[in-house]
């Protein structure tokens, strides 16, 4: 998995609440049994119109927005599917971080195991760095992992919580099933135990 | 310390706690379907990992499947095809329990799950699927996970897990008539809205819910997802013993009666602690239909379409645009909406009870929409509607009789919703685009949606005239 530990870059503003994993990436993007490529069909029916063609006003259109790394964005962002297509799409568009008041909870956990950072702020906070990714290229928001801060173009500096085994897992971009192995032992103990107290598992 | 029934299957299925409470979860059954698993079998083959409980590992395809008779030539789409295929050649090269295309047991995932007993109280239920809250009905901890999680399943049959909070959903008394369970799991999220049980596994209780049948516990779980919540519970009790008994994956024999002695502990114990509480009176529940592209845009069918100005912070945005997507005018009544297509099917109601509700409303009438169609959520349900009867209702009334699968719920397959086309669906989520692009979905019970298909505009179940003799 690719590390995460800070990044600095243009953030996209999408003042929406509740977008859901079906704005994110429509289900026809789901047939692929791949995990790249899904970053041109981000928000695709926001983006493109019935021909296909980029409609202008949407934000990742905007010349500003392009090459934005980071998403900011209104409460129960990533609502509806358990599609881990939500977060690869946003990440093979390049879109490495999120910032949002509150998110659903199975896409919150999908973005961490895909290097991906979903940020919580309050309310009030994410409504300054928003108005910071409205400026575009003019004003860039910094993020720090291993401080668990958000810097905003004119400096304020936001904390954030983040779980600690998360946390590390993202700083080293550990791989989850490896480390799980490691406690197999535990995991044989545990299926011989329960295969004697509750044999008809 | 009094526990929850979550707290007591939670701690029965710990392998390990790391000081910081992160815990290693053991998973009792892995469902597999073909949309969320190929990136996950991949992973196993390039690591050179195998699937470590392959008979805890059942696989269906359902998603992509066709649901016209036709489907037995083969899946047009390419990649669709390519999908399932994909899952055919792992549930055989990995060796888990598998319920291809043509078998009569195909389905959804949900609803084979219990039916073939795979499903029982007091499990760890995982599926690639958001919809896995379903089989909570049971009182089996059950919830969606990313592909990345169906990975470490298939390789460790443990999940890392934090716990959730426990919230109590009460409803009390009786359900009036013509209302459904349908009705109390959207009237649930209309309450509490769409991120009101994020971070919590939901218990649903009360006499209501006790009064329920299986498949509308099933329907109410279902939807806990829609709420947020990681997890819907109902306690285990008579009718769910009865509905496990003699399924070809429940337990026999002396095993029966061990597994029973368990589960019959299976509840929440007076005095435990709950996070967040809420309580609905069942007599206030009304049938509800959702008006708006979130499935906590639900008002009862008595309502008007409301006035996006009405709300507060982000919400006012949010109703403005999705009036402006369901080409609707606040103010509007509800009952005054007319109807394109209606859709009876999903993982939400696709089983055999909400099969009879909706034939129930439909013998010896015609449907006043464009098309209908009734898509049973696996081939033993279709079969059991068939030698009932139903299925001659439902095509006599006009309606199309489908073959098991997801279909229109989310329209992977050839089953979609054209721009602007107004659907009455049993299904769980009117998102943009959900059914088809610019498709317009109204969700609904059964019963309701088969009031729709015979009025052709959405219909107060209670004022429908009854049926001619």
């Amino acid at each position: 998995m690719e590390k995460f530990t800070n990044l600095t870059g243009v953030a996209a503003p999408m003042p929406l609440v509740n977008i859901d994993t079906d704005m994110i990436i429509p289900k026809q993007f789901l047939k692929t049994v791949q995990r790249t490529g899904l970053g041109k069909n981000l928000f695709d029916e926001m983006r493109y119109d019935d021909q296909g063609n980029e409609i202008p006003d949407f934000v990742l259109n905007q010349p500003a927005y392009r090459q934005a790394q980071i998403l900011v964005t209104g409460e129960n962002f990533g609502c509806g599917s358990s599609r881990e297509h939500a977060p690869w799409a946003l990440a093979d568009f390049g879109i490495r971080a999120i910032i949002a008041p509150s998110y659903a909870d199975i896409f919150y956990n999908n973005c961490f195991k895909n290097g991906m950072l979903p940020i919580v702020l309050p309310q009030d906070q994410v409504d300054v760095l928003m108005e910071d990714a409205r400026k575009g290229e003019n004003a860039r928001i910094a993020i720090d992992l291993e401080s668990q801060t958000v810097t905003s173009a004119d400096g304020q500096v936001f904390a954030f919580r983040i779980d600690p085994f998360t946390k590390h897992c993202l700083l080293n971009g550990l791989d989850d099933v490896g480390l799980t192995l490691e406690k197999v032992s535990a995991i044989d103990a545990f299926e011989n135990a329960a295969a004697q107290a509750r044999p008809w598992i | 310390m009094p526990k929850t029934l979550y707290d007591k299957i939670w701690d029965a299925h710990v392998v390990h706690e790391d000081s910081d409470g992160t815990c290693l979860l053991y998973i009792d059954r892995h469902l597999v379907h073909e949309v969320t698993s190929p990136q996950a079998f991949e992973g196993l083959r390039l690591a050179g990992r195998t699937v470590r409980a392959p008979d805890k590992t059942i696989a269906v395809p359902d998603h992509n499947v066709p649901t016209t008779p036709d489907r037995e030539n083969g899946i047009e789409n390419p990649e669709s095809r390519i999908q399932v295929e994909t899952l055919d050649r792992n549930a055989q090269e990995f060796g888990v329990n598998y319920y291809p295309v043509h078998d009569v047991r195909q389905g959804i995932v949900h609803i084979v799950g219990p039916e073939q007993g795979w499903t029982l109280p007091g499990m760890t239920v995982v599926c690639g699927d958001s919809h896995t809250a379903t089989h909570g009905a049971f009182g089996a901890l059950a919830h969606g996970i990313g592909t990345s999680e169906v990975e470490h399943v298939l390789a460790t049959q443990t999940l890392i897990q934090k716990k959730s909070k426990n919230m109590k959903v009460e409803i009390t008394g009786s359900l009036p008539p013509g209302v459904t369970a349908k009705d109390i799991t959207l009237s649930v999220i209309g309450a509490t809205g769409t991120a009101g049980g994020t971070g919590h596994v939901i218990e649903y209780c009360g006499q209501a819910i006790e009064e329920l049948s299986m498949e509308g516990r099933m329907t109410v779980c279902n939807m806990a997802i829609e709420g947020g919540a990681r997890a819907g519970l109902i306690a285990p009790d008579q009718k769910t013993f009865d509905y496990v008994k003699g399924r070809p994956h429940a337990p026999k024999g002396a095993q029966w009666d061990a597994a029973l002695a368990w589960w019959t502990t299976l509840k929440s114990d007076e005095g435990a602690h709950w996070d967040k509480v809420v309580t609905l009176k069942a007599e206030e529940i009304a049938p509800v239909v959702t008006w708006g592209t979130s499935p906590e845009d639900v008002l009862p069918i008595t309502g008007h379409v409301p006035d996006p100005e009405s709300f507060s912070g982000g919400k006012v945005g949010a109703a403005r645009r999705a009036l402006d997507y369901m080409g609707l005018q606040p103010g509007t009544r509800l009952t005054d909406i007319e109807i394109d297509t209606v859709f009876i099917g999903s993982c939400t109601n696709g089983r055999i009870e909400d099969l009879r509700a909706a034939a129930e409303i439909l013998k010896g009438r015609k449907i006043a929409v464009k098309r209908a169609m009734v898509v049973p959520g696996s081939g033993l349900v279709r079969a059991q509607a068939e030698e009932e009867g139903l299925a001659q209702i439902f095509i006599d009334a006009g309606f199309e009789w489908r073959l098991a699968g997801c279909s229109m719920c989310l329209a992977m397959n050839p089953d979609q919703l054209a721009p602007g086309e107004r659907c009455a669906a049993t299904s769980n989520r009117n998102f943009e685009g959900r059914q088809g692009r610019g498709g317009r979905t109204h969700l609904m019970s059964p019963a309701m949606a088969a009031a729709a298909a015979i009025t052709g505009r959405l219909t107060d179940i209670r004022e429908l005239a009854p049926q001619p003799a």
